[in-house]
């Protein structure tokens, strides 16, 4: 390992803006694109149990004499 | 197309799993909901030994420093980039030619996540070029080729989203990303074609390596985390474009309704 101190490590050689910035994004949007498709995954999910819902409401009111 | 075949003279009691098994949706999306956090799994493990090889074994650049650990990251992106437009491109080609509804939704859950990595991809070549060529961006062959990549995808997931009519803007998606495919020997050779600032191919298939070992193993250690982030997000969407779609069917509401219960 060629860091001896933390600091050094973060310093990059100078160039740890670049450095971090390149690596921070990537992690970031990584994170953030399967957060997304979660959600979506679960408002399709929602949408499917709203419309049964709907339809059991509608069956109850029409089976009312 | 059938999900499932049973032939009459020895009547299977499972179902048999043949290659159309998984064109089913319902059975591509029990697959995919334990395929996805496994590659989400083996993305992180991946990605924290790339990251530990990387930073911790990989010895610094002789000529670029610090700064060219950035590659480590950027050419995993950018090949990412390209692999994913062909994979969406194949699968918009097999809903046009063989009908199928499961590969229009692979190719809009491809889009996505393609149009991510090419945005990884100009973003961390931005940000080691600037250190390196002292410049964020050239309208060079490469980095131009890459752009027009980034607004195929963006136009594919706008086309298919401004028509209505779910088979039309499929198929009206599906020419684009056909088309659009030619661009992508364009970005691979336009380093060789091209007279460019951007340096050549890091790997190249047979010839001598001129990476040191280790920088070459955190590379392809990022480049397999970036394979199984993107299978695990692309089938995570894929099953949810599937719900979007085949919310009528009755395995849908089954499992919705078991989704409730339990």
């Amino acid at each position: 390992m060629q860091w001896h101190s933390l600091s050094e490590f973060l310093d990059m050689g100078g160039r740890g803006g670049f450095v971090w910035g390149a690596y921070g994004t990537f992690l970031l949007l990584m994170l953030v694109e399967p957060l997304v498709a979660r959600a979506r995954l679960r408002a399709a999910r929602t949408a499917i149990a709203e419309r049964m819902a709907d339809e059991e409401a509608a069956r109850a009111a029409g089976a009312r004499p | 197309m059938h999900a499932v075949t049973t032939t009459s003279a020895a009547p299977a009691l499972r179902p048999r799993l043949t290659w159309f098994t998984f064109a089913s949706p319902a059975n591509f999306y029990r697959l995919a909901g334990a395929l996805a956090p496994a590659c989400g799994v083996a993305a992180a493990a991946f990605a924290l030994a790339g990251l530990w090889m990387g930073f911790f074994v990989a010895p610094t650049d002789a000529v670029q420093g610090e700064v060219y650990r950035i590659i480590f990251i950027h050419v995993p992106t950018a090949w990412m980039s390209m692999v994913l437009y062909v994979a969406m491109a194949f699968w918009a080609a097999m809903g046009w030619f063989l009908n199928a509804r499961m590969a229009f939704i692979f190719a809009r859950a491809i889009a996505p996540t393609g149009a991510l990595f090419t945005v990884l991809g100009l973003w961390t070549g931005a940000l080691w070029g600037r250190p390196t060529w002292g410049t964020w961006w050239v309208w060079d062959a490469r980095l131009t080729s890459e752009l027009i990549l980034l607004f195929l995808y963006l136009g594919y997931m706008a086309l298919v989203a401004a028509i209505d009519d779910t088979r039309r803007a499929d198929k009206a998606g599906a020419l684009l990303a056909i088309v659009g495919v030619v661009n992508v020997p364009v970005i691979y050779f336009s380093v060789v074609w091209w007279n460019t600032l951007h340096q050549g191919s890091s790997l190249t298939m047979g010839a001598k390596q001129h990476m040191a070992s280790t920088m070459l193993v955190a590379m392809l250690l990022l480049t397999l985390a970036c394979w199984a982030y993107a299978f695990a997000v692309v089938f995570l969407r894929a099953r949810a474009i599937t719900l979007e779609r085949e919310g009528d069917a009755a395995w849908a509401r089954a499992l919705v309704a078991a989704k409730i219960q339990g």
